[in-house]
C-alpha cells in the first residue's frame, strides 16, 4: 500500500488551511524581510560602529618634540617620557599604613597627599605630574587602588642656567613659552597620530585595522649658538658680577663674517630644569630684550657719522678744555681735562665734551640716518620672541643738548644685542650683518651703511683705545690685535640720573686685521668700588673674546707679547661719565 | 559518493589552514608589536643616555676636572709657539 493512498488521509482537508498557512508564512518572510533591510539597509553604519566598538579602539601615537642642537650638534634641549600619578579619589582605599607608604613614595608630606584624595566632589585628581619612571614604578609597586599612571614627555635642558634664557622653556603640555622655544614652537612641535587596532579580552593588540595616521614628530633645530663659547661666556659673566657685586649682567658674542649669535650669556638666571619660586627679575632677558642707555661705546658711530659726512678727518684738532661744554642751559662734563685732541684721541681718551662737538658739526638728519643704519631704534629681526627695537627718537624732535648727549650714548636705549650688531659695521668695512639664531651656510650679504675707508679708521682708533693711554687696556689679548670702546653710564632712577648708579660696558672684536668676532659686554650696577667699563667690563670682555678665539682657532694676528698694562696707581685715562 | 567524501576532506584541511595562517598572522602581529615597543624604549632610552652625556661632558664640568682633578691650566701665550703650515720652515727669517 502506498503512502498516498493511506485511507487516513483521504478526506479532504478544508482548503483555507492550506491557504492560511501559506498567508501566515508568506507574512512572516515579508517581516523578515522587511526587518532584515531595516537592519542591513538603513540602519548599518550605526550597528556597524556599535559591532566595531565591542573590539577596535583608537590608540594616540605619541609625538615627540623636536630637540635644539647647538652648531655642533650637541643638545641643549631634550624631550624624554616621564610618568604622571593621578587617581579617582572614590575608588582610593588606604589601609592603615599605606598613607605613609604612599606619601614616602611620591615624596611628598602626608598632609598634602591626604587632602588631594580628600576632595570627594571632584572624580580626577593629579597626585603628582611628571615624575621619573623609577618613582611612578615604586608608587605602582604599592598596589593601592584607584591610583593610575600616564605618560607625559617633559623637557630636560642639559645646559642648565647658562642657557636658560636663549632656550627658554615650554609649558607642563609641551608648549613653547619662552625665547627659542617658543620662537620655534612650529617646527618643534610634534602633531601626535592616531591608529584604530583591534584588543583582545587580555587588552593587548592583536589587529591593525585601516585608518591610522601616523605621528609627525617634531623637527631638530640647529641653532647657531656653540655651547664652548656660552659656557666661557656665561662663566666669565658670572665671576664677573659676584667680582664687583653688581645687579645684573649680560654677554654677546656674534660672529663676525656671518652675523650668527655665538652665544648669549645672562645673570641673574634660573634653572630651567626647576622652576619652582622663578621670579620676574631672574626671567628678564639682558641680552637680547633688555635695553639701557649704552654711554661711551656709543661714540665711535657718532665719530663714524661724522667722517662719513667728511666734517672731520682722524687728525681733525678739537678743543676740549676746560672740559665742560654749556648748551643752553645744561652742561656736559670730562671727568679729566684734556686740551686739544685729535678725533682720534677724542676716542681713546673718551671725551664728552669732543664727542658733543663732533656730533654738533652734523646735521640732525644725517646724524640720525647713520644710528638708524646701524640698527638702533628698530628690531634687530633675529627672530627672538621680545626682542627690544630700543629708544632713538626721529630727529626732527632733536634738541642741540639732545644731539649732544646722543652723542656719547645718552638720551638713547639700546640693547646689547644691537649694540654688538652695529659694531658690525667696524668688523666688515662698513657693511651691518643681519644676526641669526640659527646656524648659516653662507655669509649674508649685509646693507652697506659707511664706506669701507671710514669703517676701516674708526676701527684703527679702537686700536688706539685699547691700547695704554686709551680708556679700556684690560681688553687686550695676548697675540691678538683688539679694537674696541668702553663705556659707563649712568642709570636713570624715577626721570633723573642716579649719581651712584652705573651701567658699565664694552664692546670690541678681534682679530683687529681681519674681524672674526663681535663681543659686547653689560654689567649693570656694579657695587664693589669699581664702575668705569674700563676696569669692570674689558677684563670679562678679554677673557670671552680670548677663549672663544682659542676654541675657534683662529689664527693671532700680533706677537706672542705679555700685554702692556700702565703700571697700578698710575694716570689711567678714565673715561667721562 | 566518493567526489563527495573528497571534497569533504579538501574542505576540512582548508578550514585548518586557515586557523592556521589566522593564527600564524596574530602571532606574528604579537610579534612586530613587541619590536615597535622595544624601538620606542631603546629610543626613550637613547634620548636619556644623550641627556646623560651631555651632562657629564659640559664644558664647565670638563674644565673644573681638567684642573682640579689633572692639575691641566691652559697655557699662556709665552709657551705658545704658531706654525704657519702655508709657509715653509726655510721663512723662518722672515718672521
Amino acid at each position: 500500500m502506498k503512502f498516498a493512498e493511506s485511507p487516513v488521509l483521504a478526506p479532504p482537508l478544508p482548503s483555507w488551511r492550506a491557504r492560511a498557512v501559506l498567508v501566515l508564512l508568506s507574512g512572516a518572510l515579508v517581516a523578515l524581510g522587511g526587518r532584515a533591510f531595516y537592519l542591513q539597509g538603513l540602519n548599518r553604519e550605526f550597528l556597524q560602529a556599535k559591532g566595531e566598538s565591542r573590539y577596535s579602539r583608537v590608540l594616540e601615537i605619541p609625538a615627540l618634540r623636536g630637540r635644539i642642537l647647538d652648531r655642533n650638534g650637541e643638545a641643549l634641549a631634550i624631550s624624554t617620557p616621564v610618568k604622571s600619578i593621578w587617581a579617582i579619589p572614590e575608588d582610593v582605599a588606604l589601609a592603615a599604613g599605606d598613607l605613609e607608604q604612599l606619601a614616602a613614595a611620591l615624596e611628598l608630606p602626608r598632609a598634602e597627599v591626604r587632602r588631594r584624595l580628600g576632595g570627594t566632589e571632584r572624580d580626577f585628581v593629579f597626585l603628582r605630574r611628571q615624575v621619573p619612571p623609577e618613582l611612578a614604578d615604586r608608587v605602582q609597586a604599592l598596589g593601592v587602588p584607584g591610583l593610575y599612571q600616564s605618560t607625559e614627555y617633559r623637557r630636560y635642558y642639559p645646559g642648565g642656567e647658562a642657557t636658560a634664557h636663549l632656550l627658554g622653556f615650554t609649558s607642563v603640555d609641551e608648549k613653547g613659552q619662552e625665547g627659542i622655544e617658543l620662537a620655534y614652537e612650529k617646527r618643534l612641535a610634534g602633531h601626535p597620530g592616531t591608529r584604530r587596532v583591534i584588543k583582545d579580552r587580555r587588552g593587548q593588540v592583536v589587529e591593525d585595522l585601516e585608518g591610522a595616521r601616523p605621528a609627525q614628530h617634531g623637527q631638530d633645530v640647529v641653532l647657531a649658538l656653540d655651547s664652548r663659547i656660552q659656557s666661557i661666556a656665561f662663566g666669565q659673566l658670572k665671576a664677573a658680577v659676584a667680582r664687583n657685586r653688581a645687579r645684573a649682567g649680560g654677554v654677546v658674542v656674534l660672529d663676525a663674517v656671518t652675523g650668527e649669535l655665538l652665544a648669549a650669556a645672562n645673570l641673574p638666571t634660573y634653572n630651567p630644569n626647576n622652576r619652582s619660586g622663578l621670579t620676574g627679575a631672574a626671567l628678564r632677558n639682558r641680552a637680547l630684550v633688555d635695553t639701557f642707555e649704552p654711554g661711551s661705546t656709543l661714540k665711535p658711530i657718532t665719530v663714524a657719522a661724522a667722517l662719513e659726512a667728511h666734517r672731520v678727518s682722524p687728525r681733525t684738532a678739537i678743543q676740549t678744555a676746560p672740559g665742560t661744554l654749556a648748551i643752553g642751559s645744561a652742561t656736559i662734563r670730562d671727568v679729566h681735562r684734556s686740551g686739544v685732541l685729535t678725533v682720534a684721541e677724542v676716542l681713546q681718551k673718551s671725551s664728552n665734551v669732543g664727542a658733543a662737538k663732533i656730533a654738533l658739526m652734523l646735521p640732525p638728519a644725517l646724524m640720525w640716518e647713520i644710528f638708524e643704519g646701524v640698527g638702533f631704534g628698530r628690531e634687530p629681526e633675529l627672530g627672538f620672541p621680545g626682542e627690544a627695537s630700543g629708544r632713538l627718537r626721529p630727529y626732527k624732535t632733536w634738541k642741540p643738548i639732545e644731539q649732544a648727549t646722543m652723542s656719547y650714548g645718552h638720551g638713547i636705549s639700546v640693547s646689547l644685542l644691537q649694540l654688538a650688531r652695529a659694531y658690525t659695521i667696524f668688523a666688515r668695512d662698513g657693511v651691518l650683518l643681519p644676526v641669526s639664531l640659527e646656524k648659516r651656510a653662507a655669509p649674508p650679504a649685509g646693507q652697506p651703511v659707511v664706506e669701507p675707508g671710514t669703517a676701516r679708521a674708526v676701527r684703527s682708533m679702537l686700536e688706539l683705545a685699547v691700547q695704554p693711554g686709551g680708556t679700556g687696556p684690560r681688553a687686550q689679548i695676548m697675540g691678538y690685535r683688539v679694537a674696541g670702546k668702553t663705556g659707563t653710564a649712568h642709570k636713570q632712577e624715577n626721570g633723573a640720573y642716579a649719581a651712584d648708579k652705573y651701567v658699565s660696558s664694552f664692546v670690541g672684536l678681534a682679530p683687529a686685521s681681519n674681524p672674526r668676532l663681535v663681543v659686547a659686554v653689560m654689567i649693570d650696577e656694579p657695587s664693589a668700588g669699581e664702575h668705569f667699563g674700563g676696569t669692570v667690563a674689558a677684563p670679562v670682555f678679554a677673557a670671552v673674546m680670548a677663549g672663544a678665539l682659542r676654541i675657534l682657532g683662529v689664527p693671532p694676528d700680533a706677537p706672542m707679547r705679555p700685554i702692556e698694562l700702565p703700571p697700578s696707581g698710575a694716570d689711567i685715562p678714565e673715561e667721562s661719565v | 559518493m566518493r567526489i563527495t567524501l573528497l571534497l569533504l576532506a579538501l574542505l576540512a584541511a582548508c578550514a585548518l589552514s586557515l586557523v592556521t595562517s589566522q593564527h600564524q598572522a596574530r602571532k606574528l602581529f604579537a610579534g612586530i608589536e613587541r619590536e615597535h615597543a622595544r624601538a620606542k624604549a631603546l629610543d626613550v632610552e637613547w634620548g636619556q643616555l644623550q641627556l646623560e652625556a651631555r651632562t657629564w661632558a659640559l664644558p664647565s664640568r670638563i674644565e673644573k676636572l681638567a684642573q682640579e682633578r689633572l692639575g691641566m691650566r691652559a697655557p699662556d701665550a709665552g709657551r705658545m709657539r704658531l706654525l704657519r703650515p702655508d709657509r715653509g720652515a726655510g721663512a723662518k727669517a722672515g718672521e
